[in-house]
This record gives C-alpha cells, sequence and structure tokens, in this order.
C-alpha cells in the first residue's frame, strides 16, 4: 500500500527537504504513525494531545478529514494525502 | 526587503478598507524562486471578526493546488489590523508557517471614525518576516511602474 503524503514547507525539515513522501495506513491515525516511524519529530507538529491540531489542515483526495472521520478517516491504496498549515493568525 | 508593484499594494490597501472593521486576508502569489508578487488572491476571512484571521481550509486547498499548478508560491501573505497597529501579534506569530513568505500587515485604525465611516485618514502599511517565532520588520519598496526607479519607503501612508 502507497499513498502519497504533500508536505508543507514548514515540514520539510523532518523529509529531508522532500516536497511529498510515500507512507502507509489503513486510516489517518496509522499514517501519521508510519510517518512518525520514517520521519522522527513529524507526528508532534501534527498531532495535539492524540487530535489532530486546530492549526493544521489534512486532506485526503481534496477532502478536509475533519470532514470525513477525522484521525480515523479511511486510506486506500493511491489517495493523495495534502498537508497544510493554516494560513490564520489575529 | 519586500518591493511591490503599486497597483498590488494599493488593491490590498482598497480590500482591507472594505472589509473593515472585520480583518481582511490573502495572499499575493509569485514565481517560485523570484520573491516577485505577481497575483493578488485576496480570500474570505472565514472567521469574519475583527480580531482573527482564517482562510477557509477549502479553499486554501484550491489556493494551494493552483499555485503548485503554475509553478507560484506564496510571496506574500497580508491580513488587515483594524484596531492596533500594524504589527504582528502573538498570535500571527504563533500561527505563521511560511518562512521564505513576507507577512505584510495593514492597519484601518487610523482610516475610519468611531461611527465606522470611512475618514480617508492612512492606512499603514508595513511587511515582516516571521520565522521560528522570531519577528523581522523589512523596507517595503513600491515600484510604481516596471522600469521606472522605486521610491523606498518604510511605512506608506497611502
Amino acid at each position: 500500500m502507497a499513498i502519497e503524503v504533500r508536505i508543507p514547507t514548514i515540514l520539510r525539515t523532518y523529509t529531508g527537504g522532500e516536497k511529498a513522501v510515500t507512507a502507509d495506513g489503513g486510516n489517518l491515525a496509522e499514517l501519521i504513525d508510519d510517518l512518525e516511524a520514517n520521519h522522527p519529530g513529524i507526528g508532534e507538529r501534527l498531532l495535539d494531545g492524540g487530535d489532530l491540531r486546530r492549526f493544521v489542515n489534512v486532506y485526503v483526495n481534496d477532502e478536509d478529514v475533519r470532514f470525513i472521520g477525522g484521525l480515523q478517516a479511511e486510506l486506500s491504496d493511491g489517495d493523495q494525502v495534502v498537508v497544510l498549515p493554516a494560513v490564520a493568525g489575529g | 526587503m519586500l518591493t511591490i508593484s503599486r497597483e498590488i499594494h494599493d488593491a490590498i490597501v482598497a480590500h482591507a478598507r472594505r472589509d473593515h472593521p472585520d480583518e481582511a486576508c490573502g495572499i499575493v502569489a509569485g514565481p517560485e524562486g523570484s520573491d516577485t508578487p505577481t497575483r493578488l488572491v485576496e480570500m474570505v476571512n472565514a472567521a469574519s471578526s475583527p480580531t482573527f484571521y482564517e482562510f477557509d481550509s477549502t479553499e486554501l486547498l484550491a489556493l494551494y493546488k493552483e499555485m503548485w499548478a503554475r509553478d507560484e508560491e506564496p510571496v506574500v501573505i497580508y491580513h488587515s489590523h483594524t484596531a492596533t497597529e500594524a504589527y504582528p501579534s502573538r498570535t500571527d506569530i504563533g500561527l505563521a508557517s511560511e518562512p521564505g513568505a513576507h507577512y505584510v500587515l495593514v492597519s484601518t485604525r487610523d482610516s475610519f471614525d468611531e461611527a465606522g465611516g470611512n475618514n480617508d485618514g492612512p492606512v499603514e502599511f508595513r511587511s515582516y518576516r516571521i520565522v521560528d517565532g522570531e519577528v523581522t520588520e523589512e523596507e517595503v519598496t513600491v515600484v510604481d511602474s516596471p522600469g521606472t526607479a522605486p521610491a523606498p519607503t518604510t511605512r506608506s501612508t497611502d
């Protein structure tokens, strides 16, 4: 199983500068575990207390995962995952 | 230093005035690696708030996909402050996540009277780098038209 994950500029320090990496997982939580195993430190930038960080957006095939089950969002071979930090402030 | 065309500079100021008292936000994309802001994209402030801004998550993805397809990157990320100076707030600093971008802050606090009427007062326009929580203000050079000598300003007042 191979899922392409697009990595935003600010997290490319964890992927050796790569814009996209492949990872495995039956759902988003498993995918993040796999990312963390191969790119230590990246998990903490995505998760906060076992939940997706408020200002990190993750999309599966263009759908914001918050609308399709969050960390339980199901993944299949060939899915495209995009990680984008929110553009926000005060 | 941020070098920006008069046309885009004025459009950002106009956007901030139009959305006052809510914060206005958007980006100016440019060719990857060029450091030249060429394509203004006004975004909806999904928070519709005078004290907070956030791009809608679906529109954010569409925006980035469009930039990737055009080999662009966000050269400028801008938003307005409507009651305070054009300086990054603690929240702005904490959430800044494009270390290569120029963060432009505009303030409309002096361009509206207390009743919310536009008094044609100045709109502050300033630019910063925000990297690892560290803010560095930079000079803004507004270029009137291609080929003419730029007139440097650090805090334009139009």
